[in-house]
């Protein structure tokens, strides 16, 4: 493809894009994200090709393989539009119907969703419940491209806000428009994102960079992947329209080395973009160069962690460094550095697009937007979930989740992974909403939620994470890497039925001062588990303990 | 740049003192006499903040934080109090974290003394080194060797000599023993020692006077003997 010039030759690029494609063909969408690509949705997909070789219907019907659909555990998901027919728990031998069913436009009625209880019939992804409380504004062009293909972000209209933001906008304006949308950052503390890329932008030297997060390196979170790898290119537009704001001439996408689809989704789109002059020198002639890399972690935790992330680009060692003077002013080779997590990328595109008002007429006061929910555990619908910030816990476990499976009551949700927290069920009616969840000790974090049913051992639980995070831990400051190695013994011990009766005492000196001194957000964050566990579920601890006891 | 050295002045446990901008709240502690208790800091090398011994209590535009102090640069008003309730405690456990690996490490016995750290709190898993990394950095920075370094994360690190460069520079430096404030460093060398080049120490004496010569800068870990502290609780059990 020719590299664009100008902001008009790219929209003529997508009239011919769209003009070569009829919008009311059927197409079959296959689901290779991750869950489904356990499942062997590949064969899946090379069985719909082989279909419609031999049915000669390549003229009357599209396919193609996306990202990730969201609804993980009813996998290989397959999605026929253009009236977005779900199928679920497809298999090779399902195919033939599949394909004749597209072609004739016909729905096969044993794939699509059959409600547990009534046995009711939910064809179309607006009557599926999992889907249907859903508000996919990040998520829904997903399952409408491949992500190895440039041309289909476009036809869902990629790119347009940054030609708009490039050829209408002031890097102020586009600055001041992220400010008013109150976007948020998605990573875990919820810092205003455009009061860091003023910072960034006000910074004194004339290097800076800018940086996709895309670690998410913990257990129970998997909707950054998804979204990375379902749709690059719209992350990448966030990045580049944020380097303008900014003023960045270099940026870095920052992911894990152990995703392949991930890496080879992203170098892609790197490619693409290059190849059509998103990226490079002159960007669409508004004189603008902006440069990205990818680049890989070293496969631990805490390389997430804003400090350790730009010692590892540096080349470093991802050893966290003390943050009393920010990344945002002194961050990769001291230059200053904005990041951003992918999601928080990812919605910067839809607030150049339809403007702050659009996006602040979603979400809760104080928290704008929608957000990418990783729903997992003992809930009988999981996988990727995108609601509006507000929207009742309750909502994401029973409407969208449908509550515990085998009838069992639920008894704790715990958001935001190994450093988030466990708030009883009772809380359920609970805004998500990143002020109100951190208030209850569950804060919102990196977006994972997991249910727990009645039977779960919550010292079980706090035991597991904390031996994570222990084998997590860099190891260079005290309290984190002594501190959560006791916590973690003292738990082992109570488990073992060893408890004493200082314990608790002992765990309440411990999470203080991990808290209080350690040097980074992991090691201050590593015991919020242990001490939301500790603030709703003590009860469980001294009955733990006290049986202990007895038992010598 | 402007190239006036700008001066702050900031209070530390109520005496005023002032001091270069981008000095640290450590140093100007050091220097109104204000003593701030230190264990992986060294005059010698780049400040790290690992142990979190230096923590202090600061003041500023009506917030108070918990910062280190040999990392934290000094800010014009800023109020800073070296003792606290929160401080001492955070010391404290810290402290009685480190006995659990260096029981008998004589600055951490003084150090236990004076903030009434029981050195039985944590179960004991003798592993000697506290992992202030004074020999790596040392090391790195001040010999640019690098025989010693970090090797795994987490609580499973350790410090390790690279037997190839041990075996060509150490002989005649030994240095970081001196610095070393648990004695680890000397008994991980000599381990190193005894797998990769056995039979050396027999044949010749390591050259110590020599080292020692040129260790009369460096400040030693002082070795006063101190009485520990009754313990509180009774040994754990296993």
């Amino acid at each position: 493809m020719p590299r664009l010039q100008t902001t008009a030759e790219l929209e003529t690029l997508r009239a011919e894009i769209l003009a070569a494609r009829d919008p009311a063909k059927p197409c079959i969408a296959v689901c290779g994200g991750a869950a489904c690509d356990g499942l062997d949705s590949a064969a899946v997909a090379s069985a719909f090709a082989a279909e419609i070789e031999k049915q000669g219907v390549a003229a009357k019907v599209d396919f193609r393989v996306t990202g990730c659909h969201g609804y993980c555990n009813k996998g290989p998901n397959v999605l026929v539009g253009p009236d977005d027919v779900c199928y679920f728990e497809v298999k090779p031998e399902d195919v033939a119907d599949v394909v004749a069913g597209a072609v004739k436009g016909e729905v096969v009625d044993r794939l699509v969703y059959h409600d547990p209880a009534s046995g009711e019939k939910a064809v179309h992804m607006s009557e599926v419940p999992f889907y249907k409380h859903q508000m996919r504004i990040l998520t829904g062009d997903i399952p409408r491209i491949d992500p190895t293909r440039i041309e289909d972000y476009l036809a869902v209209g990629g790119y347009s806000a940054l030609a708009k933001a490039l050829s209408k906008m002031s890097s102020d304006q586009v600055l001041q428009e992220v400010k008013k949308a109150n976007l948020r950052g998605r990573g875990g503390g919820g810092f205003p994102a455009g009061l860091k890329w003023e910072t960034t932008k006000n910074a004194p030297e004339k290097t800076k960079y800018v940086i996709v997060n895309g670690h998410e390196g913990e257990s129970a979170a998997f909707m950054d992947r998804a979204m990375l790898t379902g749709n690059p290119h719209r992350v990448l537009e966030g990045l580049i329209i944020g380097a303008y704001a900014i003023g960045a001439q270099q940026g870095y996408i920052y992911t894990r080395h152990d995703s392949p689809s991930m890496a080879k989704h992203v170098t892609t789109a790197l490619e693409q973009a290059k190849e059509l002059g998103l990226l490079g020198k002159n960007i669409l002639g508004s004189g603008f160069d902006f440069e990205v890399e990818l680049h890989f972690d070293v496969g631990i935790f805490v390389s997430g962690e804003s400090s350790a992330l730009m010692r590892s680009i540096e080349g470093n060692a991802p050893e966290p460094r003390p943050k009393y003077i920010r990344t945002s002013v002194s961050g990769i080779w001291d230059k200053p550095s904005n990041l951003n997590n992918v999601e928080t990328w990812a919605n910067v595109p839809e607030i150049i697009n339809r403007g702050a008002d659009w996006y602040t007429s979603i979400g809760s006061e104080k928290s704008k937007g929608t957000k990418l929910v990783s729903l997992s555990g003992h809930v009988v619908n999981s996988g990727v979930v995108e609601v509006p910030m507000g929207t009742p816990l309750r909502t994401i476990v029973f409407d969208i989740g449908g509550g515990v499976p085998e009838g069992r009551a639920p008894k704790a949700i715990h958001f935001g992974g190994a450093m988030g927290g466990s708030i009883p069920i009772d809380m359920i009616d609970a805004p998500l909403d990143f002020d109100g969840m951190s208030k209850l000790g569950a804060p919102i974090g990196a977006g994972g939620l997991l249910v727990m049913d009645e039977d779960t051992d919550m010292i079980e639980m706090a035991r597991y994470l904390l031996d994570f995070l222990v084998k997590e831990s860099c190891g260079k400051c005290t309290p984190c890497r002594e501190g959560m190695y006791q916590m973690l013994k003292i738990l082992t011990n109570i488990i073992e039925g060893k408890g004493r009766k200082f314990d608790l005492e002992r765990l309440a000196d411990l999470t203080e001062v991990t808290s209080l001194g350690s040097l980074c957000a992991l090691g201050k964050t590593s015991s919020d588990p242990l001490k939301s566990m500790l603030r709703y579920f003590k009860p469980e601890f001294e009955a733990r303990i006290a049986a202990g006891s007895e038992a010598k | 740049m402007n190239d006036a050295i700008v001066q702050i002045t900031l209070q530390i446990d109520g005496k005023e003192a002032t001091v270069p901008a981008g000095t640290t709240v450590l140093k100007a502690a050091q220097q109104i006499g204000v003593a701030i208790p230190t264990l992986c800091h060294h005059p010698k090398l780049e400040d790290y903040g690992g142990c979190r011994l230096c923590l202090v209590e600061v003041e500023s535009r009506g917030r108070t934080n918990y910062v280190v102090s040999c990392l934290y640069p000094v800010e014009n008003g800023l109020v800073v109090r070296t003792r606290s309730e929160k401080v001492d405690k955070v010391r404290r456990v810290i402290i009685e974290e480190l006995m659990a690996h260096a029981p008998d490490a004589p600055e951490l016995v003084r150090l236990a003394y004076e903030y009434g750290a029981d050195r039985n709190r944590f179960e004991k898993e003798a592993a000697f080194c506290v992992m202030c990394g004074l020999c790596v950095r040392y090391c790195d920075e001040v010999k640019q060797k690098h025989a010693v370094g970090f090797i795994d994360n987490g609580h499973a690190r350790e410090i390790s000599f690279i037997p190839e460069i041990a075996a060509t520079e150490c002989w005649s430096c030994q240095e970081c023993f001196a610095i070393c404030p648990t004695s680890y460093a000397q008994a991980a060398y000599l381990m190193t020692e005894a797998l990769a080049f056995p039979g050396r120490r027999k044949k010749e004496s390591a050259p110590r006077d020599a080292a020692v010569e040129r260790l009369a800068d460096i400040p030693a870990v002082p070795m006063t003997f101190v009485k520990r502290p009754p313990a509180s609780e009774p040994e754990l059990a296993k």
